[in-house]
C-alpha cells in the first residue's frame, strides 16, 4: 500500500539444531523489508535469502497467519509475540519497528516446552492437560436435548466465550517468571464452570487438570499478572481466581 | 469403472432414515477389533475421530500441526447454518436444502444436500451439549444472523470466532477419547501415501515431521479429512500448511478427483499489499449484514482516492456506486459469494478500483450507514431525544463493536486504518474449494474403504458454497454421517484381523515416498520452493481465477506443465531427511500442487459453461451474468489418474433433479 522505504534490520536469532544440542544467538542482516510485511513474512524473506546462500533456514511454528490457530510463538525483544498488545506474532507488522533496529528473536523458554529446533518448541504438555479433563462427557447421538432447552444468561454465555477464546499458544507460560500455565488451565476451567453443561464434572475436571499441569512441570502462579498482559486474546486473570475457587470447592468436597 | 453414487431409493425426505435402517451395523464387541485411520483434525476429521472412538472403533488420527486444535477450521469466522427456525422466519429443512442447491448453481447432488440440511439441527444440539459458547440474546436463547444467498436468519455464531469454538468442541470430544486410549493421536505427522491392498485402502505412509522417520500405519479403513486445495493459488485465506497432498496421493492411487475447477473466491478479503505477501486474510461475510459495498461513481474520484488526494468519506452519496444494491436490488449486499466477487472484479477491471497497489484492485465496505442506524436505535431505546450526530455515531460504534469488534481489530492491525472512521478496503481472494475427491452417498471414494469428508470431498456445495455451510458440512460428515455409513463397509471386516504393515504394498509405498524425498534433497537446484509456488499461484490467479477463457486456460495448462518440469530440474531443498525440515515439507506439497493445477485448468477448459465459482468468459449473458448449460453440463466431472494430469480420463456422474426445478439463478 505505501511506498515507504524498506527497513534495514539486524536480527539476533536463536539457532539450535535439536533438543540435545546447545543453541546460541546468530546475527543476520536483512535489508529493505517493507513496513507492510508481517513479522513472519520478514522471516520468510530471510529464509529465502539463507537458502539461496546455501545456509540452513530458521525453523519456526506458524500456520493460519491470522492470529487464531495459536501455532506461532516467538519471544521478540523480550516479549512473547513481540511489541503490541493483544496480537500474535503473525499479526505483528514491520511498521512496528524502525529502520536500523536490532531485533532479538528467541523461542518460548519453559521446562515444560522443550525446544525441538531453532524457534520451534514442543507444547504437547498443553494437549495432555486437556486430556485430563478439558471436555464435557457427551456422546454424539443426535438425541441430546434441544439447544434452546436450557436458557443461559447472556452475561455468563459471553464470559464463557471470552475464556474459550484461548488459542493455546503458550505466551502466558513464556511471560511468567515461574513458567506457570495457570491462565491456560483456568481459561478452560472457567468456560465450563460458567455453563450449566459443565457442572456435572466440574470437581474432577479442576482437580485433574491442575494436577496434570503440575506434573508437566509448569510452575505455580504468584499473581504477577504478566500472563494477562501478554495474552494475545486478552484472557483475564479473573479466570485464575475462578479456577482457584473451583479448586478449593472441589478439594473441600473431596 | 462406472460411477455409482449409491443414492438410496424412496422420497427425498425419507432417504437418509431408510438408509440408516437398512445398512449393516458392526456390533460393539467387534468394533474393538477394527482400526480406522483419520487424516486431518479439522471439523470433519476431529468430529469423525471422536465419534468413531465413542462408537468403539480403534482410531488413529494424524495431523501435520503440533496439536489437533490448530487445524484451519479454527479460522472460520462467521457462523454455522442450521434449519432450526428459532427465529420463526419460515426456515425449514427443505428451505435450507433448496438454498444450498440454488446457491451451488444446481451442480450438487440432491440426496446429499438434503441429508446435510436434515442433520444440521442435530449439530447445534450436539455443540451446545459440549459447551460451545454460541452467542445468545438477553432472554438466554441462541442468537442468529443472516448470510449471503438466503432470506432467513439461520446462522448460529460465536462472535467472529465460530470455527474456533466449534473446532475446540470437536477437539474436546477427541481429548476425552484420547484420554481413554480410543484415539491414538499422531501430531506433527504428514500422510504421504495411501496403501491399497487387494483393491481396498488398508493404511497410510506418514512422515514424522520431527524425526523425519517414515512410518507405516495399517487400518481397516482410511478417512481423508485433509481439507481443500486453495493454496494451489499460493495466496489464499488458507493456512500456510493447507495442502492437497493427502487427497492427491489418493487420486494417484485410483481415487477420482471431482470438479477440481470449482473454487470459491471470497468477496471480502483484505487486498494484497505487495510481492512479499505470504497469505490473505478474510473479513467475515457476516460484515455484509451491515456493511455496504461501493466504489466511486466517477473514474477521476477513484484515481484521486488511490493517489491519496481524496478521502472516501468526502465523496458524497450521489457520487458513490453501491453496485451490488444497484444490480441485485432484492439481495443487495447479501448476494452469494461468487456473484459478489465477480461484481467487484467487473468494477475494478473498469478502472474504479480504490487500492494503491500494482493492480488497483479493491472496493469499499462501508459501515457508516449501519453506525448511524444503530446509533439512532440505541438513542431511542435509551430515550434520548434529539441526539447529536456525535452521540449517535458514538452509540452506533458501540453496537458495531459488540458485533464485529474482533474483525475490526484484525483489519486495523493489518492495514493500520481504522474501519470505524473510514470504509474498509476489500477484494476477492481464494477461500474454499468445492471440488475434491469424488464420494458416493456413503462418503466413500471409488476406492473401497477409502472415505473422504469435509472440504476434502466434492459432495454438497455444487459449484458455489453458501456462507456458514462449510462448518455445517464438516460437522455433519464427521458427527452424523460417516460414523454410520462406514459401519456398512466395516461389517464385512469383522473377521479380517489386524492388517500387517509387512505386506509388500506397504513396503512399495514406503520406498516410493523415500525416493521422492531423496530426489528433492539431492536435486541441488538454484531456486527456492517458494519461487515455484508463487509462480504457480500467479498463473492460477491470472488464468484460472475469477474469469477463465479457452485462451487463458490453454496457456495455463502449458505454463504449469513447463513450470513443473523446471521445478524438478531446479528446485533447491536444504537440510536433511531425518530432521524437522519445513522446506522439505513445502517442496512435497508444491510438487503435488503443480500436478493438481494442470488438472484444475483442464477441468475448467472442458466445462463449456459458467456456473457458480466457475466463470467462463465465453458463456455469459448480455448483462454479464453466468450462463449455465444444463442440457449438456448437469454432471459431476470425476477425473481418473492415468499417469499424467494431461492424460486423466473424465467420468461423468449425471445429476438428477427430481425435487427442485432447474432455474437460472437470480438474485435480482
Amino acid at each position: 500500500m505505501s511506498g515507504a522505504k524498506g527497513l534495514d534490520l539486524t536480527l539476533k536469532i536463536w539457532r539450535q539444531k535439536n533438543a540435545q544440542s546447545k543453541g546460541k544467538l546468530e546475527t543476520y542482516q536483512l535489508n529493505s523489508v517493507s513496513p507492510d510485511s508481517s513479522f513472519l513474512e520478514m522471516l520468510d524473506i530471510l529464509n529465502n535469502e539463507l537458502i539461496e546462500k546455501g545456509e540452513s533456514p530458521v525453523e519456526f511454528d506458524h500456520d493460519c497467519r491470522e492470529g487464531i490457530c495459536g501455532a506461532c510463538s516467538l519471544y521478540i525483544n523480550g516479549e512473547p509475540h513481540g511489541p503490541g498488545k493483544r496480537i500474535t506474532t503473525c499479526q505483528l507488522h514491520m511498521r512496528s519497528f524502525n529502520d536500523g533496529d536490532t531485533i532479538y528473536i528467541e523461542p518460548w523458554r519453559a521446562r515444560a516446552f522443550p525446544i525441538i529446533k531453532d524457534l520451534v518448541v514442543d507444547r504437547s504438555a498443553f494437549d495432555r492437560i486437556q486430556h485430563a479433563g478439558g471436555y464435557i462427557s457427551v456422546n454424539t447421538s443426535g438425541n441430546t436435548q434441544d439447544a434452546n432447552a436450557i436458557p443461559i444468561e447472556k452475561e455468563y454465555a459471553d464470559e464463557a466465550f471470552d475464556a474459550a477464546t484461548c488459542i493455546g499458544c503458550g505466551a502466558c507460560v513464556a511471560a511468567c517468571k515461574n513458567a506457570s500455565a495457570s491462565l491456560f488451565v483456568s481459561a478452560k476451567i472457567s468456560q465450563y464452570a460458567l455453563l450449566p453443561q459443565g457442572q456435572v464434572e466440574a470437581k474432577n475436571r479442576v482437580l485433574n487438570m491442575v494436577k496434570q499441569a503440575e506434573k508437566e512441570g509448569f510452575g505455580p502462579c504468584s499473581n504477577t499478572g504478566a500472563c494477562e498482559v501478554e495474552c494475545p486474546k486478552g484472557i483475564s486473570i479473573e479466570n485464575i481466581a475462578r479456577m482457584n475457587r473451583e479448586f478449593l470447592k472441589a478439594s473441600i468436597a473431596e | 469403472m462406472s460411477l455409482d453414487s449409491n443414492i438410496p431409493e424412496g422420497p427425498l425426505k425419507d432417504k437418509w432414515t431408510n438408509h440408516k435402517n437398512n445398512i449393516n451395523l458392526v456390533n460393539p464387541a467387534n468394533k474393538r477389533n477394527i482400526d480406522v485411520i483419520v487424516v486431518g483434525t479439522g471439523l470433519a476429521g476431529g468430529s469423525a475421530s471422536a465419534t468413531l472412538a465413542e462408537l468403539g472403533y480403534n482410531v488413529k488420527t494424524f495431523c501435520y500441526q503440533d496439536s489437533p486444535r490448530r487445524a484451519h477450521s479454527i479460522a472460520a469466522q462467521g457462523g454455522i447454518n442450521a434449519a432450526k427456525n428459532y427465529q420463526g422466519d419460515g426456515d425449514s429443512t427443505y428451505r435450507l436444502f433448496y438454498d444450498t442447491i440454488k446457491g451451488g448453481d444446481y451442480r450438487s447432488r440432491e440426496a446429499n444436500t438434503y441429508r446435510l440440511a436434515e442433520v444440521s439441527a442435530n449439530i447445534i444440539d450436539q455443540c451446545v451439549a459440549q459447551g460451545v459458547p454460541f452467542a445468545r440474546d438477553y432472554g438466554g436463547l441462541l442468537d442468529n444472523r443472516s448470510f449471503g444467498g438466503v432470506l432467513v436468519s439461520r446462522t448460529f455464531y460465536a462472535k467472529g470466532q465460530t470455527g474456533q469454538q466449534l473446532l475446540l468442541g470437536a477437539y474436546s470430544a477427541m481429548n476425552r477419547q484420547i484420554a481413554k486410549g480410543k484415539i491414538k493421536m499422531y501430531n506433527r505427522h504428514e500422510m504421504l501415501d495411501v496403501v491399497i491392498v487387494d483393491g481396498k485402502a488398508r493404511g497410510i505412509i506418514a512422515r514424522n515431521l520431527v524425526t523425519g522417520e517414515i512410518e507405516r500405519h495399517s487400518a481397516h479403513a482410511v478417512v481423508l479429512a485433509s481439507g481443500g486445495y486453495g493454496n494451489v493459488f499460493f495466496l489464499s485465506t488458507n493456512a500456510m500448511g493447507s495442502n492437497v497432498t493427502a487427497a492427491w496421493k489418493a487420486h494417484k492411487k485410483g481415487a477420482y478427483f471431482a470438479n477440481p475447477c470449482y473454487t470459491q473466491i471470497h468477496p471480502t478479503c483484505i487486498p494484497v499489499h505487495g510481492t512479499q505477501q505470504s497469505k490473505l486474510t478474510l473479513m467475515s461475510e457476516s460484515l455484509r449484514n451491515d456493511g455496504r459495498i461501493w466504489v466511486p461513481k466517477n473514474l477521476e474520484d477513484a484515481k484521486a482516492v488511490r493517489e491519496g488526494t481524496l478521502k472516501p468519506t468526502d465523496i458524497s452519496e450521489e457520487n458513490r456506486d453501491y453496485y451490488l444494491e444497484r444490480r441485485y436490488p432484492s439481495f443487495g449486499n447479501l448476494v452469494p459469494r461468487d456473484v459478489a466477487s465477480r461484481a467487484a472484479k467487473e468494477r475494478c477491471d473498469a478502472g474504479y478500483g480504490v487500492v494503491n497497489n500494482d493492480t488497483n484492485e479493491g472496493v469499499f465496505l462501508d459501515f457508516s450507514a449501519a453506525i448511524d442506524r444503530y446509533g439512532k436505535e440505541e438513542a431511542h431505546v435509551r430515550g434520548i431525544e434529539n441526539p447529536s450526530t456525535d452521540e449517535i455515531r458514538k452509540m452506533g460504534k458501540k453496537v458495531i463493536e459488540s458485533k464485529y469488534g474482533n474483525l475490526f481489530e484484525m483489519y486495523q492491525q493489518i492495514t493500520a486504518e481504522n474501519p470505524y472512521e473510514t470504509p474498509m478496503k476489500i477484494y476477492p481472494a481464494v477461500h474454499y474449494t468445492m471440488g475434491g475427491l469424488w464420494v458416493d452417498y456413503n462418503l466413500m471414494t471409488n476406492v473401497k474403504g477409502l472415505y473422504s469428508i469435509g472440504e476434502a470431498n466434492f459432495s454438497d456445495h455444487g459449484a458455489n458454497r453458501l456462507g456458514a455451510s462449510a462448518l455445517m458440512q464438516g460437522l455433519a460428515d464427521g458427527y452424523f454421517v460417516l460414523p454410520y455409513t462406514i459401519g456398512d463397509y466395516l461389517a464385512a471386516d469383522i473377521r479380517t484381523g489386524k492388517i500387517s504393515t509387512e505386506l509388500p504394498e506397504f513396503k512399495e509405498a514406503e520406498q516410493k515416498v523415500t525416493a521422492q524425498i531423496e530426489s528433492l534433497l539431492k536435486n541441488n537446484g538454484s531456486k527456492t520452493v517458494d519461487y515455484f509456488h508463487k509462480k504457480l499461484g500467479l498463473i492460477m490467479w491470472n488464468k484460472v481465477g475469477m474469469a477463465r477463457s479457452i485462451e487463458s486456460l490453454n496457456q495455463a495448462i502449458e505454463e504449469i506443465a513447463a513450470l513443473r518440469e523446471e521445478f524438478w530440474n531446479d528446485v533447491k531443498v536444504p537440510g536433511d531427511a531425518n530432521e524437522l525440515n519445513s522446506e522439505l515439507e513445502k517442496a512435497g506439497r508444491v510438487a503435488d500442487f503443480l500436478e493438481l493445477g494442470e488438472l484444475f485448468a483442464r477441468d475448467a477448459l472442458e466445462r463449456d459453461e459458467s456456473c457458480g465459482g466457475h466463470f467462463r468468459e465465453e458463456f455469459q449473458t448480455e448483462e454479464g451474468e453466468a450462463l449455465r448449460r444444463d442440457d449438456e453440463f448437469a454432471y459431476v466431472a470425476a477425473w481418473e489418474y492415468t499417469g499424467k494430469p494431461s492424460e486423466a480420463i473424465v467420468h461423468k456422474e449425471d445429476l438428477k433433479f427430481e425435487n427442485v426445478e432447474l432455474k437460472t439463478r437470480s438474485y435480482k
